[in-house]
């Protein structure tokens, strides 16, 4: 167990550097009009020339693609065209608005989807069973941004019961910042007023990003408790004369629970893509936002960062759940 | 040998029509599909406007018997324009899988019955684009392509292989060492013969229900970029660029937004409904 956890932690930084090489060459396999755009349609030769040079712009690709793993490993993301601050920084200020949504449509995904599926099992080939394959299906068949937007129609214009956008109302500051996650902050300050508000304003997002995801925990969820209720354990509690109830929801939804955990660690990669489109329709700041509006700017730098973040922690994330699974059942060894 | 090929086709024919009765759900997802490509291949004669003509004074209309779906801000006929965007996803769905599938296939295939060094190598590069989200895959190539529908049709392309390279490759690893394999090559058959003949045909049914899904992801994920600005560009019927332009006249001019999505939501869930029914088709054969 420890060699294993030993060896998937020394595969980390070789899915990085593999991952930063990718990222390198498709970013920068087209020639850039970073500069061009930056400086505007009316920028003279002399001053295109020299901001081409101040970024290394001009060199060899391959001498870029070294200089850029140099600057890697001494932790520089390098600087954004556009706003001029390092990477780094700004990357810190908008990834816990990010972790904070995929929690929240982490633990959104995971209490519809183990319940949808677990009704789906207990009563298999009914019409409930049917709905909650219909929902999963149906979630993931929907435009991430689609569903946003139809959720701020109806939610925020229409009935004005949750906010459609940001993460806090103007009119509230911030909680100080411990984790950068709202919700968790005004938690641990104590400042009740601004966790309400940040939680109403965290709903529609989340349900936006869980919804769409929902089919790949509801059909695992579904297919191990079916597996689960024809064991053996299972006919003898029945034998035992305990009542259905016990039967599904306490022995049988118990061990199909360790299926959730894999879930988390599969879904995670999906959760942070769509947290792009999300992030974008609900003014949401978080790398998501970042990342498309550096797009629009031409931006190599917080582009190439956020993919590798991301790939980082989609990494990270089923190293995680592995252990947890084996941790939580004691039948699997590695 | 011939005889009873036939006769397995025919009963699993007989079967997929048999599960297409019985299942509501296939035929729904078969009549989505084939309603869609109805309309992308008769645009011109069912869409009741010019999906490009524009018309100030006619701008902002909600629906009515003579828009049916609607105006946009620029007095466009919103169900023309759907009609005409049906194209727009159907081309990118078969472009992007199409290139995709052969691609990944072909290097599965060589990867599997080679082996070595190629299977390495290809697989690292494989296990390299899978660390990356797909979404976030596809929008770091569009955006280093540049902004536009034909380079998300790229894009998509050299990213999405990697999928069916992996299931293609571990069915060859299955079927390598079976009998009937070592009995060929026995005789002396050549690679090609190999590859082409006896295990692309064994590969076609995982390969098929990827496909299927793909197809629908492949619309969502170009309408997605669209969406952000990375693909189709004005004054383009594209669904998901209907959607970003509509998202500025919300709420008032919902119908701009509403319609197009919904489309999306159709065909997608056709494709996705279809890949259950085959893979319920072929479930059976491996019972």
């Amino acid at each position: 167990m420890k060699v294993y956890i030993l060896k998937r932690l020394l595969m980390l930084p070789l899915v990085i550097l593999m991952v930063a090489t990718l990222v390198f060459f498709l970013t920068h396999s087209v020639p850039g009009s970073a500069v061009r755009i930056l400086l505007g349609p009316h920028a003279g030769e002399a001053q295109i020339e020299k901001a081409t040079k101040e970024f290394g712009l001009d060199k060899p690709l391959v001498v870029q693609y070294g200089m850029y793993m140099k600057r890697l490993f001494h932790g520089d993301l390098g600087t954004s065209i556009v706003s001029r601050r390092p990477v780094v920084r700004d990357l810190m200020t908008f990834f816990p608005a990010t972790i904070e949504l995929s929690l929240a449509a982490m633990v959104m995904l995971v209490v519809v989807g183990i319940s949808l599926g677990a009704v789906s099992a207990i009563h298999r080939s009914s019409l409930l069973d049917m709905f909650a394959r219909g929902l999963a299906v149906g979630g993931v068949a929907m435009p991430q941004f689609w569903l946003g937007l139809m959720f701020i129609l109806v939610f925020f214009y229409w009935s004005g019961w949750l906010p459609g956008g940001g993460r806090l109302d103007l009119t509230l500051d911030p909680p100080t910042t411990i984790t950068g996650m709202y919700v968790l902050d005004s938690l641990l300050t104590g400042n009740w007023k601004t966790l309400w508000d940040s939680i109403l304003h965290l709903i529609l997002p989340a349900l936006t990003l869980g919804l769409t995801n929902l089919s790949t925990t509801t059909a695992m969820v579904r297919s191990s408790m079916l597996q689960t209720l024809s064991q053996d354990y299972i006919t003898m509690a029945r034998a035992y004369g305990f009542s259905d109830t016990k039967v599904h929801y306490v022995y049988a939804l118990k061990n199909s629970m360790i299926t959730a955990v894999t879930v988390i660690g599969m879904t995670s990669g999906h959760l942070l893509g769509g947290a792009v489109l999300v992030e974008t329709v609900f003014d949401w700041p978080g790398i998501g936002l970042f990342a498309a509006q550096s797009i629009l700017n031409v931006d190599y730098a917080p582009i190439i960062a956020v993919t590798m973040l991301v790939a980082v922690t989609y990494a990270v994330m089923n190293l995680v759940a592995d252990i947890l699974y084996a941790v939580l059942d004691p039948r699997i060894h590695f | 040998m011939a005889s009873q090929n036939n006769s397995k086709k025919e009963s699993r024919l007989s079967y997929a029509a048999y599960i297409i009765r019985k299942s509501p759900m296939s035929l729904l997802g078969l009549f989505l599909v084939a309603g869609i490509i109805f309309l992308a291949l008769f645009s011109p004669w069912i869409a009741t406007h010019d999906p490009l003509k524009i018309n100030f004074d006619q701008g902002f209309k909600p629906p009515s018997a003579q828009h049916w779906f609607g105006t946009d801000d620029l007095g466009r006929d919103v169900f023309s324009r759907i009609v005409y965007g049906s194209r727009i996803s159907l081309k990118i769905a078969l472009f992007v899988v199409g290139i995709a599938a052969t691609l990944g296939t072909a290097l599965g295939l060589f990867s599997g019955y080679i082996g070595g060094v190629v299977d390495i190598i290809i697989m690292r590069v494989v296990d390299t684009f899978l660390a990356i989200p797909p979404f976030i895959l596809a929008m770091v190539a569009t955006a280093a392509l540049g902004p536009s529908l034909t380079n998300v049709m790229i894009a998509l392309s050299i990213t999405w292989w990697t999928w069916y390279a992996r299931i293609v490759r571990g069915e060859v690893l299955r079927l390598k060492n079976l009998n009937f394999m070592m009995a060929e090559r026995s005789l002396g058959a050549r690679l090609p013969r190999m590859l082409f003949r006896h295990l692309l045909p064994n590969c076609v049914g995982p390969v098929a229900v990827q496909t299927t899904l793909q197809l629908g992801l492949a619309v969502l994920t170009s309408a997605g970029l669209s969406f952000l600005g990375l693909g189709a560009q004005p004054p383009s019927p594209a669904w998901g660029l209907m959607i970003a332009t509509g998202r500025q006249y919300l709420p008032d001019q919902w119908w701009m937004t509403t319609f197009p999505g919904m489309m999306i939501f159709l065909l997608v869930m056709g494709f996705i409904l279809i890949g259950d029914t085959i893979r319920d088709v072929l479930s059976r054969d491996i019972q």
